[in-house]
């Protein structure tokens, strides 16, 4: 690890079909030394298949894999210095924690593993199991046994195929933190599978929301949240309310936009789609970003606010906040997440509300899009 | 009427042990007539109270070599088996190949087949070639009806392995060869073990396939159908008691270590 | 590990994950299968073309035997020794029937009710395969002997009444008769019948049972709707394991047997070993072949169990 960027993933226009099926897109994604990675997409998206290309356990159909300058693409994987946290662990059930872990190392023909062997399970706290079998270890444990016995090797990058899939919701919070803890510690570069947004949203620095075989958007957690580029990426990432609307003017750093009866702005910078007058956008905004006042309130509404008005068709009340279904001529089914701090008792299911947020909350994106892609795929993750 | 109830509740469990009472029957036979002290040449009536065959039990003229015989056969019989069918299992669950559907009905086929169109057909064969009948013919016909026994319990157990150990395995640096006897093998063996202990009691308990290829030679099961003929010792009892006894008590040790190994761990 | 996760199979070849990158690993399978297969080839297949061949020959031990079509020889056979066809199928079907109907309960109690017990009695299933079969059978002429207790029960009990009028024993015997036979052979493909059944006994949810009790099923209509239905690759694969040797059997025959019970197996063992009738004895075998496989495909598909290997 002398070289600065030694650790550095590199994929140029890598694919990967099976008969005629296309699993990725020719692919091109860098990965810097040091960072925590997210591919997060559906079943099926070709996240984990682009991972077990980097891995060597998936010959690329098309492209290059290098790690820092070495190009990898024609290295078994007991060749790569690329280690893998495999999804359900793969433990050999044949041998104890303690040679589960010493495997590479002894693969490698390091004779005296005693040592390395117990520093990395006092690191992930087993060191008391050593000599118990995978089978008797609870799955949260079989986890830090699998981390285990792919650090240990100091690999240059550390791939992590669901790792946290078979745990359970609280354990699965509680690893998260964990393998972000250890990442820092090791600053090794990870490369992290997941279907669970908030987990990608948690743990990596860096997210690809994959789709179909391709990368949709890449960014930081929040910069894709808050500024989707595609239908998929604003709906797969929590809630996004989209409407369709016409382009009616430019003003200044601002496109007005013509939807319903009303006029809704929204800022150029946050536009991904070619606005032209009269053109066709779809507006998106967040469920929290929107603020619910009762029709006979709508005085009180802050001037140069988007606003549009309509009927609440149903609510939930859950605990911190209470999310409201709202049925407008624009979008029938608005979804706003209201904060518990004051609740108005007017704001009940057949009530007139008006939702306004902040033209600065709203975005952009391309109206040629499936409105509702990514929606059924997060809802069968969620399920 | 509680009884009745009790009855009901219990029947299966009354039915089950009725037929693993019919299935033991004939072994406590042997076992009590194996100290018998027959009257004649044949041992199917009970005399006398003698352990005089326990004390000598290679008394009989001929039957403790075709013993030996057989273990020698079966022994080699279970290795050729057991590597040739193992290969088989691995290449079948592990690659794709053409003419799968082919190989799978070659290996189906001696299991569905009546030994004695087995027997009759290699026979045919030897005589064609001109073959000398006797050792070699009799392990040439062991290794070949054992064979798809050993591929589906290997198969059986090669397939509910998870591809991901060995992916793993690579992963840990491991090439081919040390995947192979370090991950795959390991996890493949009590498939394995159990292809070879099938291969190894059909074998040694053979008897139409080896009757049939034998020639002059004699394999245990052969004495004992030549002494049907001729006249039962009390030895054939001996043996066969004394085989039952260390199958149980073999299988009882192995519990009795894995259970301990087990607690030991936990 | 009870939650199932995502599994990330291309739809198109989800075995390609297993295959080994280098595409050098092409042979390595028919490197694999080369030695068993050409073993089965030589020693399986091939003696079967020798046998339909010697089946259409003629001609004597002395003057060697020549392939002269003769299928005459199928024609004799077949009317010399239908009786014996005749037998194995009724005897062997008998015995199946039996092993079914005998091998079912120990295998639902070592599956549901053994508890502790299940190794032991195992065990105990296992452990006379290695008693030699033919001293095991042996052993039933003693159980069965004339004048013995089991014939004396049974006479007492007027059941050798019934069997006698329905030509099963003859007599005050049972030894020699086709009771004796179908006993013989009930008992040594038992543990075929419940091996298998066992299996797949042994795979079914206990909490299916309880389901079917939570939906207004009496026990026994749990057994007919679930359990029953449920075992039915384990029914199979028993009733070929125990149809198909005891069908061809000659050892029981002979045993407990008499010559009013030969069954067709023993008549191509005497036509191969003492009366060296090569060409007669090939076409019964070749019958026997034929027949096996015609009933063992009608059987697979009927009950709708493809992959049994």
């Amino acid at each position: 690890m002398t070289n600065e960027n030694s650790g550095d993933v590199r994929l140029s226009g890598i694919s990967k079909t099976y008969g005629s099926f296309t699993a990725v897109h020719p692919l091109d994604l860098t990965v810097p030394q040091g960072s925590f990675f997210a591919l997060l997409g559906a079943s099926g998206c070709g996240k984990t298949t682009t991972l077990r290309m980097i891995a060597g356990l998936e010959e690329p159909t098309s492209g290059v894999v290098s790690l820092g300058d070495q190009d990898v693409t024609n290295l078994p994987p007991y060749k790569r210095p690329v280690n893998t946290v495999f999804q359900s662990y793969a433990l050999f059930p044949h041998l104890d924690i303690f040679e589960n872990v010493a495997f590479g190392l002894r693969r490698r023909g390091i004779k005296s593993v005693k040592k390395q062997v117990e520093d990395m399970l006092d690191l992930v706290q087993l060191g008391e199991q050593a000599r118990k079998k995978p089978h008797q270890l609870s799955g949260g444990q079989q986890q830090r046994v699998a981390v285990a016995r792919a650090l240990i090797n100091h690999p240059k990058v550390l791939l992590l195929d669901e790792p946290l899939g078979a745990l359970d919701l609280k354990l699965r919070r509680q690893m998260q933190l964990e393998l972000k803890r250890i990442q820092t510690e090791v600053g090794i570069t990870f490369i992290h599978v997941t279907h669970d947004q908030e987990e990608a949203m948690t743990m990596a620095d860096t997210v690809a929301v994959m789709n179909a075989g391709r990368v949709e958007q890449l960014g930081a957690p929040a910069d894709l949240y808050e500024n989707p580029n595609t239908t998929f990426v604003a709906n797969f990432l929590g809630t996004s309310n989209l409407i369709e609307a016409e382009v009616d003017s430019r003003s200044g750093d601002d496109i007005v936009l013509k939807a319903g009866g009303g006029k809704l702005v929204l800022p150029v910078a946050r536009c991904s789609a070619p606005a032209t007058t009269g053109g066709k956008v779809l507006v998106g905004v967040r469920p929290e970003k929107i603020s619910l006042t009762h029709a006979d309130d709508a005085g009180e509404i802050p001037a140069g606010r988007n606003r549009i008005t309509g009927k609440i068709a149903d609510s939930s009340f859950i605990g911190v906040s209470t999310q409201y279904v709202i049925d407008s001529a624009v979008c029938p089914e608005f979804e706003v997440y209201a904060q518990n701090i004051d609740r108005d008792s007017r704001l009940v299911p057949g009530a007139d509300v008006v939702l306004h947020w902040s033209p600065a909350h709203t975005f952009g994106l391309d109206a040629a899009q499936d409105i509702d892609a990514g929606v059924e795929t997060a809802e069968e993750e969620a399920a | 009427m509680a009884f009745v109830n009790w009855l009901k509740r219990h029947l299966v469990v009354i039915a089950g042990l009725v037929t693993l009472g019919y299935l033991l029957l004939p072994n406590i036979v042997v076992t009590v007539f194996s100290f018998n002290k027959p009257k004649g040449r044949f041992n199917y009536e009970w005399q006398q109270f003698s352990t005089d065959a326990w004390r000598d039990p290679c008394g009989v003229a001929d039957m403790c070599g075709s013993l030996s015989l057989s273990l020698q056969i079966a022994v080699w019989a279970t290795v050729g088996a057991t590597v040739l069918g193992t290969m088989i299992a691995f290449a079948l669950v592990r690659y794709r190949f053409r003419a799968r559907g082919a190989v799978n009905s070659l290996i189906f086929l001696p299991m569905a087949m009546p030994e004695v169109v087995m027997a009759a057909s290699l026979l045919t064969l030897f005589l064609n070639m001109g073959a000398q009948l006797g050792f070699w013919t009799i392990l040439i016909a062991h290794i070949m009806f054992c064979l798809s026994f050993v591929v589906t319990a290997v198969k059986a157990r090669v397939m509910s392995m998870d591809p991901r150990l060995e992916q793993a395995a690579q992963d840990l640096y491991a090439g081919p060869a040390q995947t192979f006897l370090r991950v795959t093998l390991p996890i493949a063996a009590p498939g394995i073990a159990a292809g070879a202990l099938l291969a190894f009691a059909l074998s040694f308990d053979d008897f139409i396939i080896t009757n049939f290829n034998a020639g002059s030679t004699v394999t245990f099961p052969m004495f004992v159908w030549g002494s049907a003929q001729r006249g039962t010792p009390v030895q054939i009892n001996v043996i066969g008691t004394a085989m039952f006894l260390v199958a149980v008590l073999f299988v009882l040790a192995g519990m009795v270590i894995g259970n301990r190994r087990n607690r030991q761990k936990a | 590990m009870a939650t199932v996760t995502e599994v990330e199979a291309p739809p198109v070849a989800p075995k390609s994950a297993d295959k080994p990158p280098k595409k050098r690993g092409r042979l390595v399978p028919y490197w694999l299968l080369l030695p068993g297969l050409l073993w089965l080839v030589v020693f399986f297949a091939l003696p079967m073309v020798y046998q339909a061949s010697t089946s259409v020959q003629t001609g004597s031990l002395e003057e060697g035997f020549k392939v002269t079509w003769h299928f005459q020889t199928y024609w004799n056979a077949l009317s010399d020794y239908w009786p014996q066809f005749l037998r194995s199928v009724l005897y062997a079907g008998a015995a199946t029937i039996l092993c079914l109907v005998l091998g079912y309960p120990l295998a639902y109690l070592i599956a549901f009710r053994a508890g502790r017990w299940r190794n032991l009695i195992m065990i105990l299933v296992i452990a006379p395969f290695f008693t030699s079969f033919l001293i095991r059978t042996l052993a039933w002429k003693t159980i069965l002997a004339d004048g013995g207790p089991v014939v004396g029960a049974l006479n007492s009990l007027h059941v050798l009444d019934v069997t006698n009028w329905l030509g099963f024993t003859a007599g005050d015997r049972v030894l020699a008769t086709p009771l004796a036979v179908v006993c013989g052979l009930t008992y040594n493909f038992l543990p075929f019948m419940v091996l298998p059944l066992y299996t797949s006994l042994e795979r079914i949810d206990g909490r299916l049972h309880e389901a079917a009790g939570d939906l207004y099923a009496r026990p026994i209509t749990t057994f007919r709707k679930v359990t029953f239905p449920l075992s039915m690759p384990g029914v199979v694969s028993g009733t070929l394991l125990t149809f198909i040797p005891a069908s061809g059997d000659y050892v029981n025959a002979d045993l407990l047997g008499s010559t009013d019970t030969r069954m067709v197996g023993n008549v191509i063992q005497t036509q191969f070993l003492r009366i060296l009738d090569y060409p007669t004895a090939a076409a019964l075998s070749f019958i026997l072949m034929a027949a096996i496989l015609i009933m063992v495909t009608l059987y697979i598909r009927k009950s709708g169990t493809e992959d049994l290997v």
